[in-house]
């Protein structure tokens, strides 16, 4: 399986105070068109990730990177119109909470529609007709009244996959989905997630999902990374989880409840022991 | 699909479809903004009945004067109606403004509905160029000095903004006449018109700009408007601070928003970023702020129309205050009342045409 991106030693800098503090501190890793997962608690630098490999780390922030190549690009040395162009429609990215990510004053479908506007000189009727069916595609029933909507008139479920369906409407290489289901009822979330899936499979994208949740990820990846205070700690097969090494990884996974759990308490993990290795 | 899904869009899907509760839902926005306009209304003409009875300028003595006897006094007392209940007076009182009837002015000797007629539309006009030059300036500039926030640019509309507060508006309107009307002659000095050519036009409006072109008279369209535009630019550059300071500081939490990376991450560029993305939702702020600042203007700023004798009712107020002319300052505060309260109910009918969420 080619490579779609290969990312070495990558960092994500913040100038501080006291000096520049990396948040993402030198990490390696291939995607392929897979289903890759990162997970990790919250802070552990999943989220910047993501954003350096859209050329979106928030200023002052900054992606260092030995290598960082898409499809031949050295995204490293990609100047600003050089992402543009490959955002949203080479490379895409689903954020958390649709309440947030949609544009409040602006209808569903010309947001969804502005990514073709960009990329694409698709007439006006033309990039139409492609939203209605990037709307039936991730199972919207009713495309022609949706299209018309604003955000907030929608569910976080229905939101989510209008963001879904702007994300790849172009049909991009990669989609990077940051905790796309975090801010949902529990209800939508498989739903919202088979949808993903489905289109990723179908269009043979290469898929990042970031999570917090282990087993989430498990469940709906093939391979994962596993993250800690910047570094990967752990990169293994999904199915394969349970024969991790790194203590944060087996910490996580004995700290995840089970229905048919005997635990009185859920062990909490070790940080300073974690400090020691790594 | 799982329960909760459905319910939640189902209750989506009624909005639009049921445009019959929608018009009832927008009639009733209106119905509501017209009750809380007359209220308000009758609120102000309570406060302004109750300041003119409240004042220590006894109406009857301005009426009868200080050396007329008793039974006289009380005659003019009862034929003014002041024995009457409280109740049956402002009742007579809210009559006769609803007539257009303000009583006389005891120093212009003219009804003072006349006299406001005269004189607001000064303030009218000029106050309304100003808003034009600061809105068409103001925005632009927060706009371009937010999305360039730190850089020498900001740095130079911030400065111009902070000046705004900084600067007092008759200093500047007296450097303005000395530079521009005493030594270079570019523009017209105090007044609304040359002097030869006051009175020529036809008041149709009271704006001088409109009537002259009405009446095709360029001559006093050119005299009007070189007298206008010094001040009205001052005014322009005061409302220009405010209103670029507030559409900055707008902006700026408009691209903190995730929206705004979602836009990037489309491959937005940046000028649809700024201009799309983080300008339409602050629309309906500016309406408010742009609002306030049309009404500050129309209150008639006294500095400006001080220092460039201008017939506006600022000037008319101040004149009334220093003569203790109760007829004219109660007229002129309800008028004033009356502009801020039609100004704030226009904005909230803008709200409803231009912001989505408050429509549903
Ligand atoms: N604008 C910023 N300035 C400084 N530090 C930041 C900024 N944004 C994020 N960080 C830090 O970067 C680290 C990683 O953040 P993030 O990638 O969002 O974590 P995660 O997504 O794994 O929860 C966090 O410790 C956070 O505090
Ligand atoms: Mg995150």
């Amino acid at each position: 399986m080619s490579a779609l991106i290969e990312v070495e030693n990558l960092r994500v800098r913040f100038p501080g105070d006291h000096g520049p503090t990396d948040v993402v501190r030198g990490i390696s890793f291939s995607l392929g068109r897979e289903r890759l997962g990162i997970v990790g608690e919250s802070g552990s630098g999943k989220s910047m990730t993501g954003r350096a490999l859209m050329g979106l780390v928030p200023a002052p922030g900054r992606a260092i990177a030995d290598r960082m190549v898409f499809d031949g690009i050295d995204l490293a040395r990609l100047d600003e119109r050089g992402f543009r162009r490959l955002r949203g429609a080479r490379l895409s990215m689903v954020l958390q909470d649709p309440k947030f990510s949609l544009n409040p004053v602006i209808r569903i479908g010309e947001q969804i529609g502005e990514a073709l506007a960009f990329h694409s000189r698709a007439s006006r009727r033309e990039r139409r007709r492609r939203v209605l069916d990037v709307l039936a595609a991730v199972r919207i029933d009713d495309p022609e009244r949706v299209y018309r909507l604003f955000p907030h008139e929608v569910s976080g479920g229905m939101g989510q996959r209008v963001m879904i369906a702007m994300m790849v409407v172009l049909e991009p290489d990669v989609m990077i989905a940051d905790e796309p289901t975090s801010a949902l009822d529990v209800s939508v979330r498989a739903q919202v997630l088979e949808i993903m899936d489905d289109l990723v499979r179908r269009r043979g994208m290469g898929l990042v999902l970031i999570s917090h949740d282990l087993e989430m990820v498990a469940r709906w990846c093939d391979r994962v990374l596993v993250m800690y205070d910047g570094r990967i700690v752990e990169e293994c097969a999904a199915g394969r989880l349970a024969e991790a090494t790194h203590p944060y990884t087996k910490g996580l996974l004995a700290s995840t409840p089970h229905l048919d759990d005997a635990r009185e308490l859920l062990p909490v993990l070790d940080r300073g022991a974690l400090g020691a290795s790594r | 699909m799982a329960q909760a899904e459905i319910g939640a869009e189902q209750r989506a899907s009624r909005i639009p479809r049921a445009s019959a509760a929608a018009l009832l839902r927008r009639g009733r926005s209106l119905a509501w903004i017209a009750l809380t306009l007359a209220l308000t209304l009758l609120g102000l003409m309570a406060v302004t009945f109750v300041v003119g009875r409240v004042v220590p300028i006894d109406p009857v003595i301005a009426v009868v004067g200080e050396r007329a006897s008793q039974a006289v006094y009380d005659a003019a007392r009862i034929e003014m109606g002041l024995d009457d209940p409280v109740v049956v007076q402002f009742a007579r009182y809210v009559m006769d403004v609803l007539r257009g009837d303000l009583g006389m002015s005891v120093t212009t000797q003219r009804p003072v509905m006349e006299d406001l007629a005269r004189v607001f539309p000064a303030t009218l006009e000029m106050a309304t160029l100003g808003i034009l030059i600061g809105v068409t300036l103001g925005v632009p500039m927060g706009v371009v000095a937010a999305a360039r926030q730190g850089t020498l640019v900001d740095q130079v509309i911030r400065v111009l903004g902070l000046a705004g507060y900084a600067i007092p508006a008759f200093w500047i309107g007296l450097v303005g006449l000395v530079v521009f009307y005493a030594s270079l002659g570019w523009v017209g000095g105090p007044g609304r018109i040359d002097f030869f050519l006051d009175g020529m036009v036809e008041p149709v409006t009271g704006l001088l700009l409109v009537d002259s072109l009405l009446a095709g008279d360029m001559e006093s369209f050119g005299s009007a408007f070189s007298h206008i535009v010094l001040p009205a630019t001052i005014l322009g550059f005061f409302s220009l601070a405010y209103i670029s300071r507030m559409t900055r500081s707008f902006m700026l939490e408009q691209l903190g928003q995730e929206y705004i990376v979602t836009a990037r991450a489309k491959g937005a560029p940046e000028r649809v970023v700024v201009w799309r993305h983080a300008f339409k939702p602050i629309r309906v702020q500016l309406v408010t702020v742009v609002g306030l600042s049309y009404a500050a203007l129309l209150e008639g700023s006294v500095m400006i129309e001080t220092v460039f004798s201008w017939p506006g009712i600022g000037n008319y107020l101040t004149n009334a205050l220093l003569n203790a002319d109760m007829n004219a300052v109660l007229g002129a505060t309800l008028l004033i009342g009356v502009v801020f309260i039609a100004i704030n109910k226009l904005s909230d009918l803008l709200y409803l045409i231009i912001d989505p969420r408050a429509r549903s």
